[in-house]
């Protein structure tokens, strides 16, 4: 296997539960904005302007400087046509870039597929976190799942030597291949396989890690840690995901949705400073995404499920800048209430999957998208 | 030696509980297959740890403040109750009716709910939707509190036809304004006291107090609404008897049903475009809704006794959640005879395993099935089951290296034979046969008839596929 730690990698945050996009990128310089939202708005005073007419939200402040230095471009209006306002159906839509019927495949696991056409490397794509995303999964394709990388490996517990070489070999042959047509069995073969594959290289990696950023104690810095030594244990690791929520904020929103964006901008800035103190700015990127935005109206403390988002790609090979239209606020625009999007999620993914990824993107988003130019 | 009662008998409790020990299964082959149906479903002959018991050795338990001991109580319960399909019917209506403690905040409120799934989970699916419309838990969960008659907050509303009865596709948006409307006043009675309460929080003894459902009659809707074509001053309850006539209703419960108790069906999302599994299944289940007036005791009744649930082909069909697999390893190694400070560590097992009671990913529940599996989840599931069940110094684990010590086994092959047949009667593949008859000849020294070599084909054995599924 080749040294592979110079190649380019993204890195994928999930906002989970429905990120409020006008209360992140502020139209501060909208009536209509403080008109909506009477109760749930941010006062023009406190946001972080950008371009004199939206501005970041204040909890943004960690990863302001990034902004200042061109390494954010912020996609404004990103969605999907005929929005569904489910959680689920709304994050198997961006997942697997079927927004009309339901896809078996996921976007991050079709790359995975092309990256390692010959699934040479189990750690191609590595998920820290709890379970799996759909996005990740693809028919096939090994993807690591790590809750705590400092613990990570199979039975770990016996401690006569001879005995757990034994227990592995024997469960390196009941988890081998297998000629059943018995889905759950190929799967636990397959998984069971590849942890094996996976495991000691993943351990070997927080060994290997040091650094002086002191990442905060929250699950999304912790993640974040944990991708930076991978990282700079050059595994191979092209695709790496975490998620963070819950960002649905019915109700409470206002210190909700604060304490949310300090835990995850504090931790993409804590982040991209150890990336660079490693010299691996300059070949990351971060997509920060959510499966939709919120109600343009508030509803007294909070805001229900809308459609319209924002997106955020940043890294040290961004074009900074604004992208994307910023759908009107005007009440003969909405959609049902909601921000009408002005562009389709899959532009974004195709472009990162052309310009970054270098892999065809016509066939993992289905479709011959226009890209941005943030690559 | 296991036999295909012993292993049916070994089915069932795997489905309508989480497994049990080889003399308990003996205990039900002998009353019957029918018969131990019906002591499933008879929930009145109840013994299990008490609260008394385990507040005693855990105080924390008492007030339940933070996020891990409603679960942890829980655990409990499922690894010492002789009713575990009480339990196993919670566990159901909490994929289903997903609610969590990072929105509730409050892990009494959040034990409550799945109290009252014990008490109305296996009642009429009419009482238990109006139960958990008043659920304080659920009422927060889905900011019910915040439906008022001139604000109307549609989440719950939303949640009640698309995740909790019906399903996508079967009623229109109008449907689900006019449903949050009928449930506006629908709220909570205390809540200024709670928010104070929050406001200067201290440790109290016994925690704070939960909060109770009120209807406030001056922040409800009376006017008309129109709901799935029928039109009327509707309340809370009668948009429920709509919603319990439904026959989308009866197909979604059932195939839910189905899914948890029989075999995974695909993931919700994908229901309105994919046909179930076994139609004929779902149409009885159906059948069994409406003859019995709803009844979820009747339907469990025709599932298990159903020749669809006895087909060996459905056997090891499912995944085990983590809970499952965790309170499964728990009723076999028997460390929990008493209370002890180890139920935090074995329920975080569940946790890192995928698995956070009271804490679902989202108001979906969890993915089961497959989704279930993915390296870091299997690392987990493998090493704690092959760990505990290879701790002779357990009680459960020493008895059975003990019955298995007395027993004839002298060859690889017998000793294999009766560590399947300790741990549940459990079937495995030809291939995963042969690989621990393999290792059974190579571990331990040849002459070693004793305990060591026991433990590890044990351990070996929980690693197996077959013990990951249910």
């Amino acid at each position: 296997m080749t040294s592979t730690n110079r190649e380019k990698s993204v890195v994928v945050i999930e906002l989970q539960g429905g990120n409020d996009a006008l209360n992140t990128v502020i139209p501060y310089n909208n009536p209509l904005y403080y008109d909506f939202r009477n109760n749930v708005g941010i006062p023009e005073g406190e946001v972080l302007h950008l371009d004199g007419e939206v501005g970041f939200n204040p909890n943004l402040t960690p990863i302001k400087p990034l902004w200042d230095q061109g390494n954010i471009a912020v996609i404004n209006g990103i969605g999907y046509p005929n929005p569904n306002r489910s959680h689920f159906r709304s994050r198997d839509v961006w997942y697997t870039c079927e927004s009309e019927k339901i896809g078996a495949e996921g976007w991050l696991g079709a790359a995975i597929r092309d990256l390692d056409a010959r699934g040479e490397n189990v750690l191609t794509g590595v998920n820290f976190g709890r379970g799996l995303p759909r996005a990740m999964v693809c028919k096939g394709v090994p993807v690591a799942s790590v809750a705590n990388l400092e613990t990570y490996g199979l039975m770990p517990d016996i401690q006569d030597e001879k005995s757990r070489q034994y227990a592995l070999e024997a469960f390196s042959r009941i988890y081998g291949p297998t000629e059943t047509k018995d889905i759950v069995a190929q799967v636990l073969s397959e998984t069971g396989s590849n942890a094996l594959k996976g495991a000691d290289r993943l351990r070997s990696a927080p060994g290997l890690y040091s650094s002086s950023v002191e990442y905060a104690d929250t699950p999304i810095s912790q993640s974040l840690r944990n991708m930076a030594q991978v990282m700079s244990a050059g595994l191979g690791t092209r695709i790496y995901y975490t998620m963070h929520g819950s960002f649905d904020t019915h109700s409470n929103e206002l210190p909700a949705h604060a304490k949310l964006w300090t835990d995850v901008s504090t931790a993409i800035a804590d982040f991209t400073s150890d990336l660079e103190e490693h010299g691996l700015a300059d070949d990351t990127l971060i997509l920060v995404f959510s499966e939709f935005g919120r109600r343009i109206k508030d509803n007294g403390t909070g805001t229900d499920h809308g459609s319209g988002g924002a997106a955020f790609v940043i890294g040290g090979g961004v074009n900074g800048g604004l992208y994307g239209e910023y759908p009107s606020l005007r009440p003969e625009d909405h959609s049902e209430g909601d921000l009408h999007f002005t562009n389709d999620f899959r532009s974004t993914y195709a472009t990162i999957l052309n310009r970054w990824l270098e892999l065809d993107p016509v066939p993992i988003v289905h479709g011959d998208y226009e890209q941005f130019g943030f690559l | 030696m296991a036999n295909r009662d012993v292993e049916l008998i070994g089915h069932l409790m795997r489905r309508a509980g989480f497994g049990a020990t080889r003399e308990q299964l003996g205990a039900y082959v002998a009353q019957g297959y029918e018969a131990t149906v019906e002591s499933l479903l008879d929930q009145t002959a109840e013994q299990r740890m008490g609260d008394d018991l385990i507040r005693r050795f855990h105080p924390e338990l008492s007030g339940m403040m933070g996020t891990l001991g409603s679960g942890e109580n829980w655990l409990y319960r499922m690894a010492t109750t002789t009713t575990p399909l009480r339990e196993k019917v919670a566990l159901f209506w909490h994929g289903i009716f997903a609610t969590g403690y990072p929105k509730v905040i409050h892990g009494k409120a959040l034990s409550d709910q799945v109290r009252m799934f014990r008490h109305k989970g296996m009642a009429s699916f009419r009482d238990l939707l109006v139960e958990l419309s008043q659920d304080p838990a659920m009422i927060i969960w889905l900011d019910n509190q915040d439906n008022h008659k001139d604000a109307v907050n549609e989440n719950f509303g939303r949640e009640l036809l698309e995740l909790f009865s019906m399903g996508v596709g079967n009623y229109t948006e109008q449907d689900v304004q006019e449903c949050a409307r009928a449930f506006t006043g629908w709220t909570l009675g205390n809540r200024e006291y709670m928010e104070l309460r929050s406001m200067r929080d201290s440790d109290w003894p016994y925690g704070r107090i939960a909060w109770h459902f009120e209807f406030q009659e001056d922040d409800h809707d009376f006017g008309e609404k129109e709901f799935l074509g029928q039109r009327g001053p509707f309340n809370g309850d009668d948009i429920v008897d709509i919603i319990c006539q439904q026959e989308a209703t009866a197909r979604f419960i059932s195939r839910h049903m189905y899914s948890f108790f029989v075999a995974d069906e695909p993931p919700v999302p994908e229901w309105p475009y994919t046909e179930p599994q076994d139609p004929a299944a779902i149409d009885l289940l159906v059948q069994a809704y409406f003859d019995s007036g709803y009844d979820i005791t009747a339907m469990l009744r025709a599932l298990f006794n159903s020749d669809f649930f006895k087909d060996e082909a459905v056997w090891y069909r499912k995944v085990k959640s983590p809970v499952e697999l965790v309170a499964g390893v728990l009723r076999l190694t028997g460390e929990f005879d008493r209370p002890r400070k180890e139920i935090l560590d074995r329920y975080q097992q569940s946790i890192f395993m995928g698995q956070f009671l009271n804490n679902p990913p989202s108001v979906e529940g969890w993915h089961q099935g497959t989704d279930w599996i993915d390296t870091g989840s299997l690392v987990e599931r493998i090493n704690f089951a092959s760990q505990q069940l290879g701790d002779a110094t357990k009680p459960g684990v020493g008895a059975m290296v003990e019955r298995i010590a007395h027993t004839p086994s002298v060859s690889p092959e017998m000793l294999v034979d009766a560590c399947l047949d300790q741990v549940g009667a459990i079937q495995v593949s030809e291939d995963t046969r042969r690989e621990l008859v393999d290792f059974a000849s190579v571990v331990g020294s040849p002459d070693d008839a004793g305990h060591g070599r026991i433990a590890e084909v044990l351990q070996m054995v929980a690693s197996t596929h077959e013990f990951q599924r249910a």
